[in-house]
């Protein structure tokens, strides 16, 4: 299987690259991508650069551009397009409906992948895009079990791409205003969701109290493990009961799933954290790798490496499993 | 120069009984609204319930003159729901796109709506989904006014009717997973219905007890109802054709006539403003999406 | 990962205490510059943040060093913690986690879900702060270093440290092993 690692950072990237990563995924430092972070992304001339060594090591590298475009200012993502193609990209990641229509006609020989953000989430969906727009892969949502996902690729024809590990939406992807509720900056919008500029941290009575816009989402005990600040994976009251009514903040490994991912016909298994630093990326790519190796010899998945590199330093395989729902 | 604005009245997210839902239609009938998408959107497990008051309530509103179109699921996973979207084309009646892998079982040529959970963000899509044969296009409700401007003037010209959110919880997510279920310590195929314990959502506080968010099965709201009473002038002026008002519980006939009676001028927009504070539930209004710094904002007095 | 962070030993941190923090104060803003010099890009990544402050606070050690990137121009100050006057962003933890994330062994996420590592003020800032120092793939040796003689010698040096207390004093080689 394709292993599809993320990369915020040209270092990072190069990182990847050396840790085994079949393809890295990244994004130009704008409004263009979904991880649109202080210090993070890629310039042009970074891209550029990023591309020759990984291909000079045999990876692939996808960009991801994968908002929304902003009515009246479309013509910034369809110069990320443009720019992505001439600089040797093996793949654009889009999420909206006109800037695919935009690519397949102005960039035919580009090829698209659909982001998770477009949230495909059944045959229908991904054979629209498919028929419509010509897109060769689609980045599954997280809300699939693994028989959903084998009965999808039995009606389909195009390559499907899933997550394994890292921070899980809750929601369907690409869907989502919480954010954009509480702090004004949206995911599908601005590239960022329950941004850092909207956070503020203080102690209050031994404990860690995170807000965001305000509105009070964490309390965590002085040893307890801290979460990220995000909407979804928030502490809240409802009636009598108080707790993560979404969603617990935990992040998702499917390592153990992997043989049954290759069974249901999944081409690519993807790793989130564009936003990690390159420690991260070296631990995840190198144990997804051998994972990955391990798969394809009839080997025994390796076990729970990875908990402490995750949020609530806890794991769950969530929707694959269909209890999660 | 400037078509005056009309009311389209959204499908109902909540979970309300056979009962229930009929009286809902039937009063509506009597509103000065143009136009009702009825149908489910949240989640296909209700329909059972409650599919019986949908073809009554069509012939009620077409009787009474409204136009009516019938939505589609918000979030299409089971083959079960794959079949009713695609059966939804063959009722000869317009279809409301409110997930767009419903355009797959489009029969060429038919003319449809698009919901306001499918991102129409941009010229592009708005364009692409004109071509498609869309007629009525109602905005995400996160949009600011810059956006909606330009969306009314394309929509303008390639003939597509603009739409706004004007009333109602805002919709905000839409997950596998249902809440609903997950706070009465059930998973989403042993909930037991117990959405339909709340006929405007299970409200979700925050830690310091600050009203936030509701739960709506596996729909997630604000627990604010998004009001555009005060920005009529303004959306006019952008040449937004309709506002779109979601259903609640009480009081929707006294706030359908209130929208259609300030749109009409015979009613002061701030005057009304003040008497949605007792009409919307806990008495929260909220307009940041389209001038506001985040959607929770409220430009009125607080 | 980090319940065994290193903590500086304690008969280190006895001896530090003294320390003249002038003249330490200048050794590290001389190490700033050098290293401002060497790595415009960190610069360019910090965006907006260019001209913010930080405290980064050692809680192993008596003093917090204040950091301030003074537009492609910076600046370390050690200072008492009773101190430090209005900063952009206070960040928390011990110089093993510093270190560790400086040299790419230690994932600064990983660090606050841990709690070694936390965070006061500007979010943004800190974030950006943190992906610029990963880019720049600082390695202190290199840094402190005039002539490669020095750079070895300190590699040398740092190694013989680093094998004694665990801190990450150099920056962390990758191979292409095993899956070159």
């Amino acid at each position: 299987m394709e292993l599809v690692c993320p990369a915020g950072t040209p270092a990072a990237l190069r990182t990847a690259v050396k840790a085994g990563a079949h393809t890295i995924y990244c994004g130009f430092a704008d409004e263009t991508n979904a991880r649109n972070f202080p210090g993070l992304n890629f310039s042009r001339k970074e891209l550029g650069e990023a591309i020759v060594f990984a291909h000079a090591h045999g990876s692939k590298v996808l960009v991801a551009i994968n908002t929304f475009p902003r009515a009246g200012g479309e013509d910034i993502w369809h110069r990320a397009i443009s720019d992505a193609g001439s600089l040797g990209a093996d793949a654009v990641i889009l999420a909206d409906l006109g800037l695919l229509a935009y690519t397949a006609e102005h960039h035919p020989e580009l090829r698209r992948h659909l982001s998770v953000q477009a949230a495909a989430a059944n045959p229908d969906a991904i054979n629209f895009y498919a028929e419509a727009f010509d897109v060769r892969r689609v980045v599954l949502p997280r809300v699939l079990t693994v028989a959903e996902i084998k009965a999808i690729n039995a009606e389909i024809d195009v390559e499907t791409e899933v997550f394994v590990f890292g921070g899980l939406c809750v929601m369907a992807e690409g869907r989502c205003s919480l954010s954009s509720y509480a702090t004004g900056r949206s995911p599908n919008m601005n590239g960022v969701c329950s941004p850092a500029s909207h956070v503020s941290y203080s102690e209050e009575e031994g404990d860690l109290v995170a807000r965001l816009g305000g509105y009070t989402i964490h309390r965590t005990e002085k040893e307890r493990s801290a979460p990220y600040p995000t909407l979804c994976k928030g502490c809240f009251t409802s009636r009598e009961q108080t707790g993560h009514v979404f969603e617990d903040p935990t992040s998702l490994d499917a390592t153990r799933l992997i043989p049954d991912l290759a069974k249901a016909g999944v081409t690519a298994l993807k790793i989130e954290g564009r936003q990690r630093s390159r420690a991260y990326v070296e631990k995840v790519v190198r144990a997804f790798r051998g994972a990955v190796e391990a798969e394809a010899q009839g080997r025994p998945m390796p076990e729970g490496l990875l908990a402490t590199l995750s949020e609530g330093q806890a794991v769950t395989t969530g929707a694959y499993a269909k209890v999660w729902r | 120069m400037q078509e005056a604005m009309d009311l389209t009245v959204a499908p109902n997210p909540f979970f309300w009984n056979l009962e229930t839902t009929k009286d809902f239609y039937r009063a509506l009938s009597k509103t000065p609204v143009s136009r009702v998408v009825v149908g489910e959107l949240v989640c296909s497990k209700r329909l059972p319930f409650i599919q019986d008051a949908f073809p009554e309530a069509v012939e009620t509103l077409v009787e009474a003159g409204k136009s009516v179109a019938l939505t589609t699921l918000a979030l299409i996973t089971l083959k079960r729901e794959r079949k009713q979207t695609a059966d939804l084309f063959d009722a000869g009646m317009i279809v409301e796109i409110s997930d767009l892998s419903a355009l797959r079982h489009l029969p060429q040529g038919q003319p449809f709506w698009v919901g306001p959970l499918v991102n129409v963000y941009n010229e592009g899509t708005l364009r692409w989904l004109a071509a498609q044969g869309a007629e009525r296009v109602c905005l995400p409700p996160e949009l600011p006014i810059e956006s909606v401007r330009r969306l009314a003037q394309v929509g303008a010209e390639c003939g597509v009717a603009i739409e706004v959110w004007g009333h109602g919880r805002a919709p905000l997510a839409i997950s596998a997973r249902c809440y609903h279920a997950r706070l009465h310590d059930r998973i989403k195929d042993n909930c037991q219905f117990v959405c339909g314990d709340d006929p405007d959502g299970r409200d979700v506080d925050t830690l310091d007890a600050q009203k936030f968010l509701v739960a709506n099965g596996v729909q997630t709201l604000s627990h604010a109802t998004t009001s555009m009473v005060r920005h009529c002038d303004l959306l006019r002026e952008a040449g937004v054709s309709a506002l779109r008002l979601s259903p609640q519980s009480q009081h929707f006939v006294e706030i359908c006539e209130g929208y259609a009676a300030v749109l009409e001028g015979v009613r002061d927009a701030e005057d009304f403003a003040r008497d949605l504070v007792q009409l919307v539930p806990d008495g929260q209004l909220a307009d940041g999406f389209l001038t506001g710094i985040c959607g929770a904002d409220w430009s009125g007095a607080a | 990962m980090t319940e065994d962070l290193p903590e500086i030993p304690q008969t280190v941190q006895v001896a530090m205490r003294p320390l003249p923090l002038r003249p330490v104060s200048i050794l590290l803003s001389r190490l700033a510059r050098r290293v401002a010099a060497r790595h415009p890009d960190l610069f360019e990544r910090m965006g907006e943040y260019g001209g913010a402050r930080f405290a980064l606070d050692m809680t192993d050690q008596p003093f917090v060093l204040l950091l301030d990137l003074g537009h492609g121009d910076p600046s370390i100050k050690a200072m008492r913690r009773a101190r430090v006057g209005a900063v952009d962003a206070t960040i928390r933890g011990p110089v093993s986690g510093f270190l560790g994330m400086m040299h790419g062994t230690l994932d600064g996420d990983a660090l606050f879900f841990s709690r070694d590592l936390a965070v006061e003020g500007d979010t943004s800032s800190v974030l950006a702060l943190r992906n610029a120092i990963d880019d720049a793939e600082l390695d202190l040796a290199e840094e402190i270093g005039i002539g490669s003689t020095s750079v070895k010698l300190l590699r040398q040096a740092f190694g013989v440290v680093e094998r004694a207390t665990g801190l990450p004093l150099n920056r962390h080689q990758m191979t292409m092993e095993p899956y070159s």
